[in-house]
């Protein structure tokens, strides 16, 4: 028995139209959160020795002239405020008053960002992913040159990679907007991570399309996909698995300081083995078939050969 | 084949337990692993330095200087192993491992450390002010400093058992210092230190009336032995060149480090815990070769950690167990092929060389991918400030595929070609886990 993945392609492809229309959407209405890295400001987290409201908390910094202040309170009873870019000295201010008022307080970490590096930064980081843009899009144009429609391969696999991005920035975008998670440099980090991930999921499975097509297995198009798929689900699935192990246990214990990277590596490794797998190899067929039109109308695509 | 195997994996065997003294003893002058900040706490500050006050084409030159002067003030601090770095030509790094007091170090490289002496005048409305004392030295009005001082300050016990910090006037200070003091005879002269009045012990401003005239050494009198000796430190460690103000800041208490270590640990262990125990399930026999080659991957990539050394930060771990979810990759993608090759009827032999020669040129390309990405992180890491994150993950993953590659291949493979030609060989189902049930 073989599993018939392709012939669900057009189920797979409305499937990843509505995420990702939803994404964009959210992208659209919210947008993203960007940290103190690319907006400049300070964060602070304290520790009080004392129970401590966070309305309380909030009442108190807007008293001292900060009133637009974000504070989170994790789950080990620290407070973890960030306010514009403070100096030193209104930083002593802001501690002794807030000790005068809920008790002694520890400051458990500090982190002050000025406008000036926020900018270098945000331009940096644009760079870096536009070179690595490029940089994949020549790898994928060298990985796929002896296939025979190297263009359709190369395209699909960037469909599939913008799919796994707009994934994660639309899931980044609402998370930012339910509980203030915010863009960061290692956010950045993570997106690149994803994107190389991805793609090498991607060119596994067509790699061996391309066995296939050499070595003759069917003159159907389809059957060729679909089997190279089934051939390479298990080691799909495998490395995404034990991929997916290892950042889950750091998502359960190393937890806070590293959560929104570790949170961009898990729905990356997910979107990355869904798009390799249903939405890369499927598009080729879309293609191969001139079904476009008929995507385009969310019509029922039947598989006629496989 | 089997002699050279027998060789490849004594030495395999070697590379591993030289890794693994690497990790335990000191070897090459590494005792320890090199933590970043964010796992053993301290202070990481940039500052951005004010050329507009210096001459055109000394800027270098203050630069260095100001690294000198916080050079000398950080050893006051008895800090180990800090870093103190020119970055660019206009900003300075300074990260001190493992400090507590945060503050007192900000302070002790921010001060301008210079004692500006002032006298009283009446301002508007009948107020006293202090303003700055100043004399003339060679028909120009100068304000009298400390930066007019010779060569170091030093302690010194008074007559009434008080503490003295002495100090002494290059030529033109004793000038200024002779004019001022014949003027303010009877009158109070202050002394501020970074435009604050500087405090004695008691709480009040040291303002002491002068009594002589002052021409060749002075002493400030009143400070407590803690304030003494910081100012005299301070003094001595001379002043900045050129202004600094802090651009970035990172200060992580060193408790918070230590949590740190111990979790992302537990992370690391549980996760490479769960992916060996889905190998031996999944693949059997070639599950817990694969593991053992795990086991010689994270000893290989953690004493090249040290050896270079990398510096370990909590996103550098979050590489590292990520790689461990990746190394194994290149043997999933191995074992399935040899999987097929079972399934046409090869022998073990056979099915070993032909899976890792089939194998190879997906392990190749999707490999690439993952170094691409690398690369471009590092130069991310080395073009911004918050260079610490985001190097250390690229780094560690680097250091992980390329490790990865050798031990998932070479390896395994030597390991598995042990097997060949014993009494297991022929007992498929070791190596295949569905070979009976097709």
């Amino acid at each position: 028995m073989m599993f018939d993945i392709t012939g669900k392609r057009a189920l797979f492809l409305i499937i990843s139209e509505v995420i990702i229309l939803i994404g964009i959407i959210a992208l659209v209405v919210f947008g993203l959160k960007p940290g103190i890295e690319f907006s400049s400001g300070s964060i602070m987290t304290v520790n009080f020795e004392e129970e401590v409201e966070q309305a309380e908390l909030k009442q108190e910094l807007a008293n001292l002239g900060y009133p637009n202040v974000i504070i989170q309170h994790t789950g080990a009873g620290d407070f973890i405020i960030r306010t514009p870019e403070l100096t030193g000295e209104e930083k002593i201010v802001v501690e002794d008053a807030l000790s005068a008022r809920f008790g002694s307080l520890n400051e458990r970490e500090f982190y002050s960002v000025s406008p000036m590096v926020a900018e270098e930064t945000t331009r940096n980081a644009i760079i870096a992913v536009a070179i690595a843009a490029v940089g994949i899009l020549l790898y994928i144009t060298w990985a796929f040159r002896r296939m025979p429609k190297p263009f359709h391969y190369g395209t699909c696999g960037i469909i599939a990679l913008l799919h796994d991005v707009i994934v994660v920035l639309g899931i980044f975008s609402i998370l930012g907007a339910i509980m203030d998670w915010e863009i960061n440099v290692m956010f950045i980090t993570g997106v690149l991570a994803v994107i190389g991930y991805s793609i090498n999921n991607t060119v596994v499975v067509f790699d061996r399309i391309r066995e296939n097509l050499t070595k003759v297995i069917s003159s159907n198009f389809e059957v060729v996909v679909n089997t190279s798929l089934v051939e390479t689900l298990s080691r799909s699935l495998n490395t995404s698995l034990t991929t997916l192990l290892v950042v889950l246990s750091l998502l359960l214990f190393v937890g806070a300081s590293i959560q929104n990277f570790v949170m961009v590596l898990l729905i990356g490794i997910i979107a990355g083995t869904y798009s390799s797998l249903c939405i890369a190899p499927t598009l080729l067929i879309v293609w191969e078939k001139r079904e476009w039109g008929r995507l385009a109308f969310l019509r029922r695509a039947k598989a006629k050969g496989a | 084949m089997p002699r050279r195997n027998t060789l490849v994996f004594i030495v395999i065997v070697a590379l591993f337990a030289f890794a693994v003294c690497a990790l335990v003893y000191p070897m090459f002058g590494r005792e320890e692993m090199r933590l970043g900040l964010d796992l053993q706490g301290g202070v990481h500050m940039v500052y951005q330095a004010d050329f507009s006050e210096v001459e055109p084409g000394a800027e270098s030159e203050a630069i260095d200087g100001a690294i000198a002067v916080i050079e000398r003030r950080i050893n006051i601090l008895g800090v180990t192993e800090p870093v103190i770095q020119k970055q660019g030509g206009d900003r300075i790094l300074v990260e001190l491992p493992g400090v507590s007091e945060a503050e007192k170090a900000k302070g002790l490289i921010g001060q301008t450390a210079l004692l500006e002496f002032r006298e009283q005048v009446e301002g508007e409305g009948g107020k006293l002010e202090w303003v700055p004392a100043t004399g003339v030295v060679d028909g120009q009005e100068k304000v009298l400093t400390s930066s007019y001082f010779k060569e170091n300050t030093y302690l010194s016990q008074g007559d009434l058992g008080g503490l003295l910090l002495i100090f002494e006037w290059n030529e033109e200070g004793s000038q200024l210092s002779e004019q001022i003091t014949e003027r303010l005879l009877g009158q109070p002269l202050a002394i501020f230190l970074s435009g604050e009045p500087l405090l004695g012990e008691d709480g009040q401003p040291i303002a002491p009336t002068v009594q002589s005239v002052i021409t060749e050494r002075g002493r400030i009198e009143g400070l407590s032995l803690k304030e003494a000796t910081e100012l005299s430190q301070l003094l001595n460690a001379g002043r900045l060149p050129v202004p600094l103000t802090p651009i970035y800041e990172q200060t992580v208490s060193p408790i918070l480090g230590a949590d740190f270590i111990d979790m992302s640990l537990k992370a690391g262990l549980i996760g490479i815990i769960l992916v060996m125990l889905f190998m031996i399930v999944y693949y059997r026999l070639p599950g817990v070769l694969a593991s053992l080659a795990l086991i010689f991957y994270g000893a290989v990539v953690l004493a090249i950690f040290k050896l270079i050394p990398v510096t370990l930060t909590l996103a550098g771990i979050g590489g590292f167990v990520l790689s461990i979810g990746m190394a194994v990759d290149a043997n999933v993608l191995i074992f399935e092929r040899m999987k097929e090759e079972f399934r046409t009827g090869r022998t073990l032999g056979a099915a070993i060389e032909a899976g890792f020669n089939r194998a190879w040129t997906a392990i190749r390309d999707s490999n690439v991918t993952t170094i691409i990405v690398c690369v471009i992180l590092i130069w991310l890491g080395s073009s911004i400030v918050e260079s610490a994150p985001v190097t250390g993950f690229a780094m560690a993953l680097l250091i992980g595929v390329l490790v990865s590659m050798f031990s998932a291949i070479i390896v395994t493979r030597t390991l598995l070609r042990l097997f060949v030609g014993t009494p297991l060989a022929p007992k498929t189902r070791l190596f295949n886990p569905y070979s009976g049930r097709k």
